[in-house]
């Protein structure tokens, strides 16, 4: 039901015009943004390029390429996160805003996990044991919390309005955060420092990456294949599409929807976990708040790429990582806007939003049940 | 006969060993886990400074040794439905809360055992001597281990025990209970209404101790006052007593219009006068409660009325805060042009009001027509991009940035000056907005906007088949609840003086959130009382509360709070009839169902002659 739709049948109203003035706006100032960078990319002399911000000094090859690697390996996090949302949105319906919460608690249990490890000098000696059994301990903590969320506080609402889910979700998200800050304290808490060796930089085809955020792209995609062949070839995979499609059909078909219910929340959970401890070996830090705004990104990253489709989650974590990294400096400063990476959030977030006004079921198309669609 | 049997008669007790015993086993888990998360989570050690009762009852230890009651009440207690068989209470109850109790003792005897062997510290803060101490009591590893088995075991006998009471009984507990604990935690206000301005030490003598929480005779007084009062509500219960409240309920036409007048002038001159007998930690307590009174009217409009749920209400409140804090401030960014005057609170007042609309009008058009559910999200967008902007150094030459924008007059009206040093001129400042508001969100209840709203939030697809224009309807209420929030920003900003981005951080929509909840979506009175409870008692996101202690906790509380409205009270403490009836509706229809049931059953009976055997 887009609005596109509508205005055919209905006439134009004040917000319907309002609405295509933003559209046009926004697309204005993104498509604009980006030729001025490109005219000043291309010759700094160029008198168009800076009309609009003489002072923009534009970036060199090397910087590029930095924010593009960052950029996909924070989306490919991102992605990791998203299909929990997309999955249980595909499911049940309902966004549930404590995911991201999940995330968290994967990021600091790999953090209390690493740092006991370093202790015992394991960390250093052998790191890639350590990392499998810490993303190992990181699964098993988050699918946890998303198993014992489920079980909890979404079960007993299944049916109710659509909004109560979701206002159950944020007390979740609120009671799970303050739950980390009474137990482990409110400080940041550090992770333990990389092997020398994993964080050069190394040449892979043409591109000078750093072996971490290669590592972190890797582990991302492994996860993801995993996720593809549970969802594509297994038997619970078509039970949980079955579900996604048509519950009371799937439970005349012999499924055991709540059985599959659950295992929807594990496996998103399990990803997100993963995705935690990529966050840790990322940033190296991690607070109670650490799972809030990835959440919410990770969220626009499922509604950019599709809600419900799994391969959209990925490529809207990708798009929206890349997006992010790159559009304060290809956008935002050639519009004469300063202190740019302050505004990396709020370029996410008008993401979200410019996706959901021109195209709201997502790059590569929502899949839901008619129910949800509504 | 295949529904299930109507019963007025009750099936025999139970002996005491016939236990369910897995759910016992459960329950008992779960209450260890809750008691070795509360330890953990530090509640016994830093709520011990707050003493309930001197010397013997710290609220410490309380926040431990009210779980085991709970629980033991709770094993035992079945959800009965019309129609459904009902078993009388005995020994079974009873012996199923003591086991519980005992399960749970011994949870936290395993804690006690591990805090003295292990040191766990790293992960777990509060992992701590002093915490091990507070368990034992003191007194050593030993009297630790064996005290909290056997303390669990009381406790779980007397929350089991609460089955097997009477009715009367068990109000008048629940009175003598919460009379105590409500004279212990309003302790600060109401020394401060007696011994302020009035000559009524020797009341506050005789109650509290000079350091803080009640003394023994002070607490034998309110438990036996809670006690009469108790008393009183059971014979006003069996209408052997009349109540005021029973009287009301009975008027009807004239005579109730000119008892809501009487009610409304009383409640206007208490408000009037109380302020005059507090002193200032109170009256700004009422202060702070009072803005939250007037941001979660906002909220109750979007989302109790027209059921939006708008997660970026803040926004609003940032945007009355900051327009008032540039439009009054001589020190605000340095980029403003000239002709933006430095003018009176009232001149910005109005600028606040035109730029409150704009804001509402932009950030709803674009999300009034997505499903409710990303609405949510993109309100939230919206309200961390303003803040975002509000921080940025882009616009920092307005806003001031991190820095924020300092030294904002107070509001002058010629003969006295509101500011933030005077919280009593704030309070009625405050007061004057949140009658406005409150007579506002009552006319707009009733008139045909209100009753639009209601139709969107029950069912939108027929709200808009009934003709309502559902785009515009909705707008209306992002622009009227944007509007009550930028007139709680506006004097915020001219209570504290000085506004900086982190007061307008997304905590604050979802505590205002949690008030509206809790209070209860869609009833003014529910609201007031949310806000009063929650902002009074506990706190809001960075102003303490009457229970300063709780600080830590707070933010813990309201999220548990969310999630237990939500499961098991979604229509609030204070409901809205409709709105229950909106999320109760299978409920009410199982009870139509079973209620049919019975009545073709009873009539089957009587057909046949037969009579159900119990």
């Amino acid at each position: 039901m887009t609005a596109a739709v509508r205005s055919k049948a209905a006439p134009r109203t004040g917000v319907d015009w309002f609405l295509t003035f933003m559209r046009v706006g926004l697309s204005f100032f993104f498509i604009s943004g980006v030729i001025m960078f490109v005219l000043q990319q291309i010759d700094p002399q160029n008198p168009i390029a800076g009309v609009l911000n003489p002072d923009a000094t534009g970036l060199t090859a090397d910087q590029f390429e930095g924010l593009i690697i960052s950029g996909l390996s924070q989306g490919a996090m991102y992605g990791l996160i998203a299909l929990g949302y997309s999955m249980v949105y595909g499911v049940l319906g309902f966004i549930n805003f404590a995911h991201g919460e999940v995330f968290m608690v994967g990021a600091m249990t790999g953090m209390i996990t690493s740092n006991k490890l370093e202790e015992a000098g394991l960390w250093e000696d052998a790191f890639f044991v350590s990392l499998v059994f810490i993303i190992l301990v990181a699964i098993v903590c988050s699918t946890a919390t998303a198993v014992i969320m489920e079980r909890v506080a979404y079960r007993p609402l299944r049916g109710s309005p659509r909004l109560i889910p979701l206002i159950t979700s944020i007390g979740v998200s609120f009671l799970i955060q303050n739950i980390s800050i009474v137990l482990l304290g409110p400080g940041a808490k550090a992770y333990p420092s990389l092997p020398e060796w994993l964080s050069q930089k190394r040449t892979v085809l043409f591109l000078e990456v750093e072996g971490t955020k290669l590592m972190v792209i890797l582990v991302a995609a492994i996860s993801m294949a995993g996720l593809w062949y549970l969802v594509e070839r297994t038997k619970t995979g078509r039970a949980m599409r079955a579900v996604a499609e048509d519950k009371e059909i799937a439970s005349l078909m012999g499924i055991d929807v709540n059985r599959t219910i659950v295992t929807t929340f594990a496996v998103g959970g399990a990803m997100a976990g993963v995705a935690g401890i990529l966050w840790g070996i990322l940033f190296r830090s991690v607070i109670h708040t650490t799972g809030f705004l990835p959440g919410i990104k990770a969220f626009s990253a499922a509604v950019v790429g599709g809600i419900g489709n799994l391969g959209g989650a990925m490529a809207g974590g990708l798009t929206l990582g890349s997006a992010e990294s790159l559009a304060p400096l290809m956008v935002l400063e050639p519009w004469g806007i300063n202190g740019v990476s302050q505004l990396r959030d709020a370029v996410a977030f008008l993401v979200l939003i410019f996706v959901l006004l021109v195209r709201p079921t997502g790059l590569f198309g929502e899949r839901l049940s008619a129910e949800d669609r509504a | 006969m295949s529904a299930p049997m109507a019963t007025n008669e009750t099936l025999p007790a139970r002996a005491a060993l016939d236990q369910e015993w897995r759910k016992v086993v459960n329950h008992g888990l779960l209450l260890a886990l809750v008691l070795v998360f509360v330890s953990l989570a530090n509640m016994p050690v830093s709520l011990d400074s707050r003493m309930i009762i001197e010397p013997m009852l710290s609220m410490g230890y309380l926040s431990l040794l009210w779980i085991p009651v709970v629980m033991g009440f709770i094993v035992s207690s079945e959800k009965v439905l019309e129609g459904i068989a009902y078993h009388a209470k005995g020994a079974r109850e009873v012996l199923a809360g003591g086991l519980v109790g005992v399960i749970g003792g011994l949870g936290l005897s395993l804690l006690v055992i591990l805090i003295d062997n292990f040191n766990l510290r790293d992960p777990l803060v509060n992992w701590s001597p002093a915490l091990l101490d507070l368990l034992q009591f003191g007194n050593g590893i030993g009297f630790g281990v064996i005290i909290w088995p056997v303390l669990g075991f009381g406790l779980g006998v007397f929350g089991g025990a609460l089955h097997i009471f009477t009715a009367m009984t068990r109000t008048i507990v629940g009175w003598v209970v919460g009379a105590v604990l409500g004279v212990a935690v309003f302790e600060t206000v109401i020394i401060d209404l007696l011994t302020e301005r009035l000559p009524f030490e020797f009341i506050t003598d005789w109650f509290y101790f000079i350091r803080g929480g009640l003394s023994q005779q002070g607490a034998v007084t309110a438990a036996l006052i809670g006690g009469g009062l108790g008393y009183l509500r059971v014979l006003a219960q069996r209408g052997v007593v009349p109540t005021p409240v029973q009287d009301y309920k009975q008027l009807v036409g004239p005579e109730r219009t000119r008892a809501n007048t009487i009610i409304i002038i009383t409640c206007g001159v208490a408000t009037a006068i109380l302020p005059l007998l507090l002193g200032r930690i109170t009256n700004e307590l009422l202060a702070n409660v009072g803005l939250f009174v007037l941001l979660a009217l906002g909220l109750n409009v979007v989302v109790g009325l027209a059921g939006i749920l708008d997660l970026g209400y803040v926004a609003f409140f940032a945007v009355g805060g900051y327009a008032t804090a540039i439009l009054t401030s001589p020190n605000r960014g340095d980029s403003w042009p000239d002709w933006v005057p430095q003018s009176h609170w009232f001149a910005a007042l109005l600028v606040v009001i035109l730029l409150a609309i704009l804001t509402g009008l932009f950030i709803g058009a674009p999300v009034i027509r997505m499903r409710g559910d990303y609405l949510a999200i993109v309100t939230l967008g919206f309200g961390e991009i303003i803040r975002l902007l509000f921080l940025s150094d882009w616009l920092g030459g307005y806003t001031g940035g991190a820095q924020g924008v300092t030294n904002i007059p107070g509001v002058d009206l010629g003969f006295v000056e509101i500011k933030g040093t005077d919280p009593r001129a704030i309070f009625y400042l405050v007061a004057v907005f949140c009658a406005l508001a409150i007579y506002v969100s009552w006319r707009l209840e009733k008139s045909r906007l209100g009753r639009a709203w209601m139709a969107i939030r029950e069912d939108e697809s027929v709200a808009e088949a009934m003709g309502i224009n559902t785009v515009n309807v909705k707008l209306m209420a992002f622009v009227v609840g944007a509007v009550l929030a930028s007139f709680s920003g506006a004097i915020f900003a001219a209570k504290v003086g000085s506004i900086f981005p982190t007061s307008f951080i997304i905590l604050v929509s979802i505590v205002i959130l949690v008030v509206v909840i809790v209070g209860g979506m869609g009833n003014i009175l529910g609201v007031i009382a949310g806000a009063a409870v929650l902002i009074g008692v506990l706190g809001g996101p960075k102003q303490p509360g009457l229970l300063a202690e709780f600080s830590e906790f707070k933010l813990l509380i309201y999220g548990a709070l969310l999630i237990f409205m939500m499961l098991k009270r979604p229509e609030g403490l204070v409901p809205n009839v409709r709105r229950t009836r909106e999320l109760h509706q299978e409920e009410f229809l199982q009870d139509a169902w079973l209620r049919s049931q019975v009545d073709a059953d009873e009539q089957d009976g009587a057909a046949s002659g037969e009579v159900a055997p119990a």
